[in-house]
């Protein structure tokens, strides 16, 4: 119960002004189609550096909580989902506004959120302790074989190809060697002056979130899209209240899905609604209403995603894996900040740790009070016509890139990633895994480097590495996603030519 | 050359992973490269695996460009390429920027160019944008653009 002695440090006026101005920008963020979540925090990175890391970190939580919840806006009156994980939510919820009915779907789509936010974050506050206890036997070898898991499990289950999804995880691990080793002070793979001092994180995730957006809203040309947005009638609150306490098996069904699939890193919320929605139709006696605006769908879709939130910073705290693309990015912001994931995160910055959590536990409930009130400008805001924001994105990710060291050496690396990634995603590669590679590459190497050591003065790197249980069972999970992803994407290749 | 649209790709990153290979097994000390060596030997492995992929499949895989996304991406990236590489230091930092926003706002705006309204529009747009980036970066998080780079 330590977190409750943290509390107070959310209500101070800074905690607290961070965490209001996460949440309502995070919604309008998220109702805006084309910013994605881990787009949206990897922008406000350079907005937190001079701010205390607690208060940085509430602000980037806030926006990672409030952007997958805002993403329903556009999902229900548009038609857009704001983010991947709200695609399911426009299968019912849209139709539901069509029919007259948008402020219910809202108010409904906002009550899941909560119930499953809350029931996530609730499993981050009890289960990351447990987790890091257990961690804390984690060796060198162990954490290196974690550190290549984190890599491999978002390159394999997240990615359509898992030989793409590797190859992107091996490019971004090399880049991650690129400046000065940190043990002997050798210089590699510096091929250009802007690279002597290495990769800086901030600058990259901005450049490979940020600008691969920016090149897909040029590549629409100057097509105009006349977006309706669906007006909304009044609908008693109490009402909708009511509705969503009977939904209880897709409450259960959403925030269970949701929270595993948080649970398991690299997989993240895109699927999660989708799963969620799939269950509860399955389980479901009126199964034919789905997709006629049912509001089973809409508490589904939107429990899952918001209950997958707190999950999937469970095994980044604890063992530095990020359990989504944007958690991946969050790690980025506690490295900024002088903060390095693991075992002995609790024990080392508890003053950071514990109200970051909490102020997402609180986020939650401001999240849905705001966005209940403010759902009908943020959908407004979400026709902001796309040179507007290109420009916008490009000014940003360009002035934030800037800021972090004051380096225009930072732009053009940024600028670089940026645009490279934007061609290789549409070669099927995505920038996950070369993002965890990046983050994960010093980890990797630096646990490997020291296990090497002890394996030299011991029985040798082979034995070092490969014997032990824990070493064995993480490897076997290494190979086992592997194994796995191959047989899905065979299997899905055999439908698609069936089809 | 549609035949070779993901192989050519697919080659360039094999190229870069065989180049990275050959510096992390010929570069010294070793110890300092021992973790670039594990990582680039399954690089070129998976990189080699792609492209010959690649080159079997043909145009069967999915994905890749057409003329007219190209011809549609060109001038945006241009544009953007020029900001950061040249006009961000010619013109100074936060006016390079302005030129950059109005460029690419004018550019991809579906409105009519013919009409002023929508000049004016663009023209307010920009200057608004700029002033916030102006007082959030130089004003409240002091970020200070260098010497050479007018702020």
């Amino acid at each position: 119960m330590e977190f409750l002695y943290y509390f107070d440090d959310v209500f101070t006026l800074w905690a607290f002004g961070m965490l209001l101005l996460g949440t309502v920008f995070g919604l309008i963020l998220g109702a805006t189609p084309g910013l994605s979540p881990t787009m949206a925090v990897a922008l406000a990175i350079p907005f937190t550096f001079k701010m205390e890391p607690a208060h940085g970190l509430i602000l980037l939580g806030a926006l990672y909580t409030s952007t997958v919840a805002g993403g329903a806006v556009s999902a229900i009156l548009l038609k857009i989902p704001g983010a991947p994980a709200n695609i399911a939510t426009t299968l019912d919820g849209h139709t539901m506004a069509r029919n007259g009915d948008g402020k219910r779907a809202l108010q409904l789509s906002f009550l899941a959120s909560l119930f499953g936010g809350v029931a996530g974050v609730l499993l981050l506050i009890f289960a990351t302790p447990v987790l890091a206890k257990w961690a804390l036997v984690f060796g060198p070898s162990e954490s290196f074989w974690i550190a290549i898991l984190g890599v491999t499990v978002i390159g394999t289950l997240g990615s359509n190809s898992v030989v793409k999804g590797l190859l992107a995880g091996c490019i971004g691990l090399w880049i991650s060697t690129i400046g000065f080793d940190d043990i002997l002070g050798t210089q590699r793979f510096i091929f250009h002056s802007s690279l002597a001092g290495g990769i800086n994180i901030i600058p990259a995730l901005i450049g490979l979130f940020a600008i691969p957006q920016v090149i897909s809203m040029f590549a629409k040309g100057r097509s105009r899209e006349d977006l309706e947005v669906l007006s909304i009638k009044p609908h008693p609150l109490r009402q909708a209240i009511t509705e969503v306490s009977r939904r209880t098996r897709a409450l259960g069904i959403g925030t269970t899905v949701g929270a595993i699939i948080g649970l398991i890193p690299g997989v993240g919320g895109q699927i999660a609604g989708l799963v969620a929605y799939d269950q509860t139709r399955n389980f479901s006696p009126e199964r034919a209403k789905f997709g006629t605006g049912h509001s089973e769908g809409i508490i589904a879709a939107e429990s899952a995603n918001n209950a997958m939130v707190g999950p999937s910073l469970v095994p980044l705290l604890t063992l530095s894996i990020p359990g989504s693309p944007t958690a991946a990015v969050l790690l980025g912001g506690l490295i900024i900040h002088g903060i390095f994931p693991g075992p002995n995160i609790f024990r080392d910055y508890p003053e950071v740790v514990w109200p970051f959590i909490n102020s997402m536990l609180i986020g939650q409930i401001l999240m849905c009070v705001f966005g209940l009130m403010i759902a009908g400008l943020a959908a407004n805001v979400a026709r902001v016509p796309r040179a507007v924001m290109a420009a916008v994105v490009l000014a940003l990710a360009v002035f934030g890139s800037y800021s972090v060291q004051l380096s225009m050496d930072d732009v053009f690396v940024m600028l670089v990633l940026g645009a490279g990634m934007y061609f290789l995603e549409r070669y099927g590669y995505s920038a996950a895994p070369l993002v965890l590679g990046l983050i994960l590459g010093p980890i990797a190497e630096g646990n490997f480097v020291e296990g090497a050591m002890i394996a030299a003065a011991q029985n040798g790197v082979l034995p070092y590495f490969f014997t032990g249980t824990l070493n064995m069972v993480l490897i076997a999970i290494v190979l086992g996603s592997i194994v796995y992803s191959v047989w899905l994407e065979l299997k899905n290749r055999r439908q698609g030519r069936a089809l | 050359m549609q035949r070779f649209q993901h192989a050519i790709p697919a080659g360039l990153i094999a190229l870069v992973g065989l180049w990275v290979c050959f510096v992390s097994y010929t570069q010294t000390p070793a110890a300092a490269f021992a973790f670039p060596r594990l990582v680039s030997t399954l690089f070129v492995v998976l990189a080699l695996w792609t492209f010959f992929k690649a080159l079997r499949d043909g145009t069967a895989q999915e994905g890749g460009f057409s003329r007219q996304e190209i011809l549609r991406i060109a001038p945006g990236l241009t544009v953007a390429v020029a900001y950061v590489f040249w006009g961000a230091k010619f013109f100074g930092f936060y006016t390079g920027t302005t030129l950059a926003f109005f460029i690419l706002l004018t550019w991809y705006d579906p409105a009519d160019h013919r009409q002023l309204r929508s000049w004016v529009m663009r023209a307010i747009i920009t200057a608004g944008f700029m002033a916030v980036m102006y007082c959030l970066f130089a004003l409240i998080l002091n970020v200070y653009t260098p010497r050479e780079i007018w702020s």
